[in-house]
This record gives structure tokens, sequence and C-alpha cells, in this order.
């Protein structure tokens, strides 16, 4: 029920305390190498990354944003914890312009970085659907996996009803968090994986404040 | 406007009985193999027009025949509007298309209850209707009391960009007891069968057909509203609707909804170049969440937000209403 990753409040908690060590940042090093082709000023951005626990990974992450003109001011990196796809969660502080800011997002990307968040705009839409059919009897946790797997959502938050036991019909209540517009994909792919293994979804009506 | 009423199941015979209320005349009245046409066998003579309501119902009930005509000869009586009350049928929509297209090629109007024609031959029907100085209207077929489709047309089909909502009290009777009692789709199945609220064979409820027939139905509407030229427009039949029911859903998935404060309705969209119907999570206490047998439409416009009907889906009066309505704006 609560494999839920760090929400909002906290990442909104840092992003302010990250505000302040970017006014030290920018008196201790007043001249960022591109800031001066910039029309706009550099500002503060907060991305949350999600990074294989493997060696170099890190380093790997953080290239694209060095590389592009991205001032870095923290790194923390939260060994403890572990994303519902098993990895493990980063949150980078760095200062850019918007410009810069999209192009290093795009080049983390690129590189295939997951970001899971980046600034104010949050990386995950919640959508919340049933599954109901033979849930155990198809492996609900490879059924999770491959929702997992899929480039546009993982899964929050699972409930599993199976009142009759596990050879009969159960249903489950998945929270899943997709990326910004992409929730239609998310919902796309739970639909295909269901028709494959003969499960039934319940869809939201997304986009309609009922 | 004079009436002859084909059908006489409980829309056909509301439309009989409820007829004078609205200023309008039954002429003749047909089932499936008998009828009873005005100043015929039903032996009224000199001044009166009409046939008796109270007698034609009567004899419905006591002896399973509306008089002793022949059903033809209710549809070649002189009357203004043919209201087609017989039940829906599938592919080639007969009889009642005929019925239909009878009338219009006598340029009388017709008014459906029945769902067949327009939605699985909406493209022959409007074809018909050009070549006829008659009419058709057919509001009863969706949503029963509710004015879906004449709202609709009020805001101009080409404004409203999808119709979704609650189409079917049966399936949504049987969804709202489930998850306020805690029981299974059997169980409750069974009740609403007692109760009259679902028919000894409901698979045509359950299974979403039903709803799919009134999405369908709107669907045609808004593609057809939304061109000038009908040939432009993309028809829709059953066969392009996306249908999935509700018989499998099992109390534990309405349980695991309740808990995160939702419910699950079998809901139906229809939109220019989509229809589907299936079961779909709503939040427990917002507008499509509607109780027992209750329908309710959702018509999402351009440029007048959304727009909420709620209202009786089914019923003998509920849907003659409906009828008695569309006979009205035809005149």
């Amino acid at each position: 029920m609560s494999d839920r990753r760090d929400g909002a409040p906290e990442a909104a908690i840092d992003a302010e305390n990250a505000v302040d060590s970017a006014a030290d940042a920018e008196s201790a090093d007043p001249a960022s190498p591109d800031g001066g082709h910039a029309a706009a000023t550099p500002s503060t951005h907060t991305v949350r990354l999600e990074l294989v626990d493997e060696p170099g990974q890190l380093l790997a992450a953080l290239h694209p944003i060095a590389d592009n003109g991205g001032n870095l001011l923290s790194i923390y990196h939260e060994r403890g914890n572990k994303t519902p796809r098993g990895r493990i969660p980063v949150e980078v502080d760095f200062e850019a312009t918007p410009e810069r800011f999209e192009e290093i997002v795009d080049a983390l990307r690129s590189e295939g970085v997951n970001v899971m968040q980046a600034g104010t705009e949050r990386y995950a839409e919640e959508v919340t659907l049933l599954l109901f059919g033979h849930l155990i009897d198809t492996d609900l946790s490879d059924t999770l996996s491959r929702i997992e797997a899929c480039e546009s959502a993982s899964v929050a938050d699972v409930s599993l009803a199976a009142p009759q036991g596990t050879e009969e019909v159960s249903s489950a209540r998945l929270r899943l968090e997709a990326r910004a517009g992409e929730t239609d994909a998310a919902l796309a792919a739970v639909r295909e994986l269901a028709d494959e293994k003969e499960l039934r979804v319940v869809e939201p009506l997304t986009g309609v404040d009922a | 406007m004079k009436l002859a009423v084909i059908g006489a199941g409980a829309v056909g015979r509301s439309v009989v009985e409820l007829a004078g209320e609205h200023g309008h005349e039954v002429v003749a009245v047909a089932d499936s193999s008998t009828a009873v046409v005005a100043d015929g066998a039903d032996g009224r003579g000199g001044d009166a027009v009409g046939v008796d309501p109270d007698a034609v119902v009567a004899r419905k009930a006591e002896r399973g025949i509306v008089g002793d005509d022949d059903p033809e000869d209710a549809l070649a009586a002189d009357y203004d509007v043919l209201v087609e009350a017989t039940p829906t049928t599938l592919g080639d929509a007969e009889p009642g298309f005929s019925h239909v297209t009878t009338a219009l090629e006598r340029d009388r109007h017709a008014v459906l209850a029945n769902k067949g024609p327009v939605a699985e031959r909406f493209g022959d029907l409007r074809a018909a209707v050009d070549d006829s100085d008659g009419d058709i209207r057919f509001e009863a077929t969706v949503g029963g009391a509710i004015p879906a489709v004449s709202t609709v047309e009020d805001i101009e089909p080409g404004h409203v960009t999808a119709v979704r909502g609650v189409l079917n009290g049966t399936a949504n009777f049987i969804l709202t007891r489930m998850a306020a009692e805690g029981l299974d789709y059997d169980h409750v199945l069974a009740e609403a069968q007692d109760l009259g609220v679902a028919e000894a064979d409901p698979s045509f409820d359950v299974d979403g057909t039903d709803a799919a027939l009134k999405c369908v139905i709107l669907a045609n509407v808004l593609s057809f509203g939304a061109v000038d030229d009908p040939a432009d427009a993309r028809e829709f039949t059953l066969d392009d609707a996306d249908v999935s029911g509700i018989r499998d859903v099992p109390g534990s998935a309405l349980r695991l909804a309740a808990e995160d404060g939702q419910t699950v309705r079998l809901i139906g969209e229809a939109t220019g170049e989509t229809v589907r119907v299936a079961p779909r999570l709503v939040p427990e206490n917002g507008t499509l969440a509607v109780s027992g047998t209750q329908n309710i439409v959702q018509i999402e416009t351009s440029h007048a937000g959304r727009l909420n009907i709620s209202g009786r889906g089914a019923g003998g009066p509920e849907t003659a209403s409906a009828v008695l309505g569309d006979v009205g704006r035809l005149e």
C-alpha cells in the first residue's frame, strides 16, 4: 500500500532550500561560464532522477547537466530508498537559464536517464484504475513489472482483493504515475497487457472532473 | 396530429393513453399480429375519428390483441405521424425500418422509440427523409425521458465535442446495489429480475449493447449534424462501437473502488469519431454516479461548457413523453 515514492511536499521543501543555497552560490560564483549568452537570468532547478544501482551511473547522469551549462549546486543521493522500479532516486539542484534547463532535461532523457520530476513540473499524472480477473494465476508481479517497464508510467500503489482465494477471480486497484501528457499511452499499455492476459480493466474517465 | 402507433408494448400503450393529453389523436394501433384502425373494426362511427385508448389497452391486456384489423391496415391508415414503437432489432432493423420508410414514402412523419433503424441504418433513413416531405425524430431512443437528442440539436452538433453518460438503468441498478450492499453480480441480478428491473435474459442491458446503441445514435447525430452534405458524414452502427459490459465485474472490484472514494458505472461515450461503452471508475459522489435506475447524459460543448441532464431513462410513460414531445416538434 505504501511503496509510493516520495511525493510533492518533500520535493517542494527541498526546492525552497535549494533557492537559499542558490543565492549563496550566485554570490560565490557570479561568473557562470555561459551566463552571458542567455537573455534570461539563471535560476535554480531541482530535478528528480531515477538511477540504476550500478557504479558510474551517478556520474553519467551529472554529465549532461554540466555539459549543457548547468551549474551544479547539490546532489541528494537517496541510497536507502528505492523507486517502485527498484532504482535509486537522486535529487539534483542546479542553476540554469530556462532555455538551458530544457536542453538539460532533453539531454538527460537522450542519455537514457529517467527524469521523474523537473522543476515545478511533475512528470507524474496520477491515474487510478481497476484490474480484475485471474490476476494471481496470470502472475500479478509480472503484470506490475511489465507496466513498470512501459516508458510512460510507473506503479505507485497496488491494493489487491482476492476474497475467494487465489484461484478465483480477484481484483486490484492500481495507482499509476504517468509522465505529463502520457496518461493515455500508459492506459493503452495497460489495456494491451490486460488483453494478452485476459484480464479486464476498469479505466477512469480521464480528463473529466465528473 | 393524427397518430398511428405501431407496437403495443409498454411504450406504445403509453403513447396511446397519453396522446389525448398532448392534443393528439390516435387513429390506428398495431401490434405484431393485430391492429385497430379508427372507423374500422373498433366500431366507432359518426364523428369519432380516433380509436378508444382504454379499449385498446384493455383488449391488449385481456386478449393479447389490439383489435381485429390487420397490421397492414394500420400502416395504410390516414395518419400524420407514425410512431414506431416495436422492439429494437439489429442488423437490417426490420420490421421497424420498413414501417418508417413506408410513412416517409407517403410523405408522413415518423417518430421512433425503436433504436434499431437509427442505430443500424441511419444513412438509409436520412436518404429516405431527403426524398420525402416527412421527417423523422427519435428522442425516445436515447435516455427515455431525458431530452438528449433535442438538446444536442439545440446546441448544434458542430458545437458538441462529446456526449457521455449512464444510459442503461438495469446495469446502473446492478452496479449501485453491488456497491451499496457488497453483493455479487449474480445475487443482485436475481433481485433486479424479481423487481422487474432486469429482464429474464438481461444480456442486452448488462453486456452494454443497449447503451452502445444509444451512443451510436448520438454519434450519428453528431456526425451527420456537423456536416452540410450527408455524404460527408461518417455513419455509425453497432459494429463501430467498442463495447464491454458489467457481467463479470466482481464485488471485490467495487469494494476497492469504494476504498478510494470511487465507484464503477457503465459509461457510454460518443463523439463524431468514436463510440465506447465500458465500466469506468468515477468519483463516488460525482455527477455521473447516479443511483439505481436513473440515467444521466453529459454533453460537452465548445462554448457552453458542460451540461448534465439526469432522469428516468426507461419506462412506458417516460418514454412516451419523449415520443409525444417529438410529435409536438413536428407540428
